[in-house]
């Protein structure tokens, strides 16, 4: 039996800047991406060569743009990648932007991420930086575009995709920073370089916020497919009860199953994906249902508001939640709950209440003892009080 | 074979789709639509087709269409 | 020759009228979310609209049979430029720019999937301007304004409209009768 050397996975945040910004022709960069099988880094993990290749059929020069909206309050990867290597994010956009023949190659910045240091590295690749208004919804793709367009941020119908008609009218290639960045060193290095770490289904590495009940919070790089309890580890989690895996519009994994490998087929069961690479820990003084309500009461409020049954039923299924926190003893909570759920999944333009549907089923679901004695009455963590 | 899309950034829950193809819409306590066949863009049967034009011309925001 | 002229163009100019009257009230109440009468949602839509375009083919009528009319003095240019006319310019000028307003309006609302929902909708604010140029324009220049059933016709229309847009403005006409949070529309 051989022994395999360990894959070094500190591959984005060290990066240097290249020498010169990297060129290759659409056919090379097609290859390159299939080759690879880079998905997505911004949550939806959609394969990039597949994105690619629908613009470039697009037939009228299109626009890519690098999203670094960072719309997600407990994500820090994209403040992260802009600060430490916004080269290599330049250096992507750059690199699609050119294959592509694109009129226009933006890199669309939110609120919380410096401006200098990606101005610089935008100047050398001759990329536009656009600082943008922020808000939860505000970096979905078509939001980001109606922004661009200066229009307010919120999402369009999803029948026309943006790939066909975005910015300006135009076929508009939209992919996250750290997807960008991860293409400028598949670039570099080569596609089977890339595949060197990771799974054969999800190659390569990622980045990873962690946050919540833990030592030392912060955004860690590491292969696609590794154990949740590895990717935590530099953390160091205190007492953790439970792990919500793929931010606000992710699922609950108990601490019991901290030895899940973060795949689309072993995350599957819990209703969880990786999403984003947001990793929230929750420790054993804070209660879940009052944390669940936390989050669901902030994503109704963040609902950009143009949808009826989001606008409408996140706000109900947030109070609910938090009715059932507070221990209201009111035995039709759940239900509530539940219909609640049913009712917003599937109906708006984006997949925000779907999310946030998500979220909320998985947490009466893992913390099911926890619902049941809440409508008794009972929180062990928030005492005997009512 | 088509499907009834709601354009949700411009449904306002009129609800004179639900009236119009009940097999296929609802209404929900605030009048948006509901899908009846459980998919997002419920398909539209054969004959349903001329029904399905007539609520498609009766939204007086322009929110449902065939697609 | 020209009193049967004469009378088809008042005759249809006065149901258009009506008919305007109708297309604005059950605008309101498409609007409104509302159903009237049995009709359900999509039939106030539906009445609207063809009383609308009953209309339009009313006041092409009416145009058409005073252009053929000498009595009335009416010439092509007076279709679409306003007080130029001869016999009572103010009112026949009303008359032309409610014929104007009424084909922008027309137009629109046929190609209003074309256009979208946004000019759509403001270009059919003009209707609020249309109807009571529309009013003004039939009791100025119709020559039976001063006889008891037209006033009382153009009372009726006008309490009508006065107590639709009255409900239109009220607080409790908001959210298409249900509870519910308001969209922001954009």
């Amino acid at each position: 039996m051989s022994t395999i050397a360990p894959v070094d996975t500190r591959r984005l945040l060290t990066a240097e800047p290249a020498d010169s910004l990297p060129v290759l022709s659409l056919e090379a960069l097609l290859a390159l991406a299939e080759e690879s099988g880079l998905t997505g880094r911004g949550g939806a993990g959609f394969p990039t060569a597949i994105k690619l290749r629908a613009v470039a059929e697009g037939g009228t020069a299109p626009v890519v743009v690098g999203n670094a909206m960072e719309g997600e309050p407990l994500s820090r990867k994209d403040a992260v990648l802009l600060t430490r290597a916004p080269h290599l994010v330049v250096e992507g956009l750059a690199l699609v932007g050119r294959a592509l023949r694109a009129r226009e190659t933006v890199l669309a910045i939110g609120p919380e991420i410096n401006p200098a240091a990606a101005e610089a590295a935008a100047r050398v690749g001759r990329v536009r930086v656009a600082r943008l208004e922020g808000g939860f919804v505000a970096g979905q793709e078509s939001a980001l575009v109606n922004q661009l367009d200066g229009r307010p941020a919120v999402p369009r119908d999803p029948l026309v995709r943006i790939t066909t008609k975005g910015v300006d009218g135009r076929p508009t290639l939209v992919l996250n920073a750290e997807t960008l960045a991860q293409l400028a060193l598949a670039a570099r290095h080569g596609a089977a370089w890339f595949r060197l770490a990771g799974t054969e289904e999800d190659p390569g590495t990622s980045l990873f916020s962690i946050s919540g009940a833990v030592e030392r919070s912060g955004v860690v790089e590491a292969a696609r497919g590794s154990r949740l309890r590895d990717v935590l580890a530099a953390a160091v989690p205190v007492d953790p009860v439970a792990v919500l895996v793929g931010g606000y519009h992710g699922a609950w994994l108990p601490a019991s199953q901290l030895d899940t490998r973060l795949t689309a087929r072993e995350l599957r069961p819990w209703g969880a994906a990786v999403g984003a690479g947001v990793l929230y820990v929750l420790g054993r003084d804070l209660c879940p249902i009052r944390a669940a309500a936390a989050i669901a009461t902030y994503l109704a409020d963040e609902s950009a508001a143009q949808c009826g049954p989001c606008v409408n039923g996140l706000p109900r299924m947030a109070d609910a939640l938090q009715r059932l926190a507070d221990r209201v003893p009111d035995p039709g909570l759940p239900h509530e709950i539940d219909r609640m759920r049913l009712l917003v999944v599937g109906r708006g333009a984006c997949a925000h209440p779907d999310g946030t549907a998500r979220m909320v089923a998985s947490t009466m679901r893992v913390f099911e003892d926890h619902v049941t004695r809440h409508l008794a009455g009972h929180c062990e963590i928030e005492g005997a009080r009512r | 074979m088509s499907r009834l899309h709601v354009d949700w950034t411009r449904c306002d829950g009129h609800g004179a789709c639900a009236e119009l193809v009940p097999e296929l819409l609802a209404s929900d306590e605030w009048g948006f639509p509901v899908s009846r066949t459980g998919e997002r863009d419920p398909e539209v049967p054969a004959y349903l087709a001329e029904h399905a034009e007539h609520a498609v011309r009766s939204c007086p925001l322009m929110a449902l269409s065939r697609v | 020759m020209t009193e049967a002229l004469w009378a088809l163009g008042r005759g249809t100019g006065i149901v258009a009228l009506v008919m305007f009257t109708i297309t604005l009230v059950l605008g309101i109440v498409t609007r409104s979310g509302r159903s009237v009468g049995g009709l359900g949602r999509f039939g106030v839509a539906d009445v609207h609209r063809t009383a609308a375009l009953t209309g339009v083919g009313l006041v092409a009528v009416h145009v058409g049979s005073l252009l053929f009319d000498p009595y009335a003095q009416l010439h092509l240019v007076d279709l679409v430029f306003p007080f130029l006319g001869s016999y009572r310019p103010l009112y026949l000028g009303l008359g032309t720019l409610a014929v104007d307003l009424l084909a922008v309006v027309t137009v629109v609302s046929l190609l209003r999937h074309r256009v979208g929902p946004r000019v759509f909708k403001s270009v059919h604010w003009l209707t609020y301007l249309l109807w009571p140029v529309a009013l003004v324009h039939a009791l100025g220049t119709g020559t039976d304004a001063t006889s008891v059933w037209m006033t009382g016709l153009a009372a009726a229309c006008f309490t009508a409209v006065t107590a639709a847009v009255g409900w239109r403005l009220l607080p409790a006409f908001e959210d298409r009768g249900r509870q519910r949070t308001p969209r922001k529309v954009s």
